[in-house]
């Protein structure tokens, strides 16, 4: 039979990558409806999942889909508001910039936001963003690298 | 200035913090949702942690103190289904009749059994063993018998070791025709402790 781990055992070992990389993306008012769409959809196809070396980058594939139905469904709204930061204080960098970070983030093409994501928020290799985001590793490099530049320039 | 490589990671830092909850509200949901195959959860004995385990079937395992709760997960995920989550509220009814029992309030156990882990002889001596009342005993010799094969003693003695459903399905009850205790897979002295918690045992 399947040689597939206890899901209890995924979900322990993956929800913080997951959790972290949804904050991080779609954004920390709605990660945790992604995280569980991401992962009800993970354990309804568990059981066919033919190949359990990579169980990590496939959560993050999943995850990467959410996040991008979110977007979509969202529209491209540019900047939430009232998401981590209090209205009307200016945001100061200190130490947990997330709030900041987050309304620069989300006003990114979806690919380079995720890249991002999955690069910083989860420390995967450009082969592995490229297979999560279901392109090139050259244009998974080329997402990134976009959109790092643009990040920098506005947080400078 | 804080470099944009750390401020993301900071943003996903803050996010792994709610990890724990997250991962509770999805339990919750993939329970209510009908998607977890094998629930399980532990609970408390006299002889220490016992772990739970229910198919739609009904209790389909319970790991004894001594055993290893990870390789017993890991062998239902092979065995039954890869969708194992912890989900107590399955495992309510199981948990309380085990504490009443351990009270000394509860003789029969009422729960529905998920017999799958077992087949043909084996299935056969559990069976029988699951017909021993509270507060009796019999021989390995009587198991062979009632599972249809009086010669094969020493596969009646096996077929109680491999029980998946020790305490409910009671195999503490089954001793050799010496009245010498036998085998117990949580070890003989929560074997004495049973016999004695049912009267049967000085």
């Amino acid at each position: 039979m399947s040689d597939l781990p206890p899901f209890e055992t995924v979900l322990a070992e993956n929800a913080q990558d997951v959790l972290g990389f949804l904050s991080a993306t779609v954004g920390p008012s709605d990660a945790d409806d992604c995280f569980q769409e991401t992962f009800v959809a993970a354990l309804r196809a568990y059981p066919g999942l033919e190949d359990s070396r990579n169980l990590r980058g496939w959560l993050l594939t999943i995850a990467s889909r959410k996040a991008i139905d979110h977007f979509r469904a969202r529209g491209r709204r540019a900047v939430p508001t009232g998401d981590g930061t209090e209205a009307g204080e200016p945001t100061t960098p200190g130490p947990e910039p997330s709030g900041e970070i987050w309304a620069s983030v989300a006003a990114l093409p979806e690919k380079q936001r995720l890249a991002v994501g999955l690069r910083f928020a989860c420390d995967l290799p450009h082969r592995e963003i490229a297979e999560a985001l279901g392109s090139s590793e050259d244009a998974a490099r080329r997402n990134l690298h976009e959109g790092l530049k643009t990040l920098r320039k506005e947080l400078a | 200035m804080t470099k944009v490589e750390d401020m993301i990671e900071g943003a996903a830092r803050a996010g792994r913090v709610e990890a724990g909850a997250a991962g509770n509200r999805f339990r919750s949901r993939a329970e209510a949702d009908g998607l977890v195959d094998v629930a399980y959860t532990s609970a408390d004995s006299p002889a220490g942690p016992l772990l739970l385990a229910a198919t739609d079937d009904g209790l389909v395992r319970v790991g004894l103190p001594n055993q290893d709760c990870d390789e017993l997960l890991v062998d239902l995920a092979n065995r039954v289904s890869p969708r194992v989550l912890e989900a107590p509220g399955r495992l309510d009814q199981a948990r309380r009749e085990l504490e009443a029992y351990f009270a000394g309030e509860l003789r029969t156990f009422d729960l529905a059994l998920d017999w799958r882990l077992s087949s043909g002889f084996r299935q056969r001596v559990l069976r029988e063993i699951d017909a021993i009342p509270y507060g009796e005993t019999r021989s390995y010799t009587d198991m062979a018998k009632g599972a249809g094969n009086p010669k094969a003693v020493r596969a009646a003695g096996s077929a109680c070791g491999s029980n998946p459903i020790p305490i409910v399905v009671p195999c503490h009850r089954v001793l050799r025709a010496s009245g010498a205790l036998g085998g117990y897979g949580g070890g003989l002295e929560m074997k004495r402790a049973l016999l004695k918690l049912e009267g049967t045992m000085k």
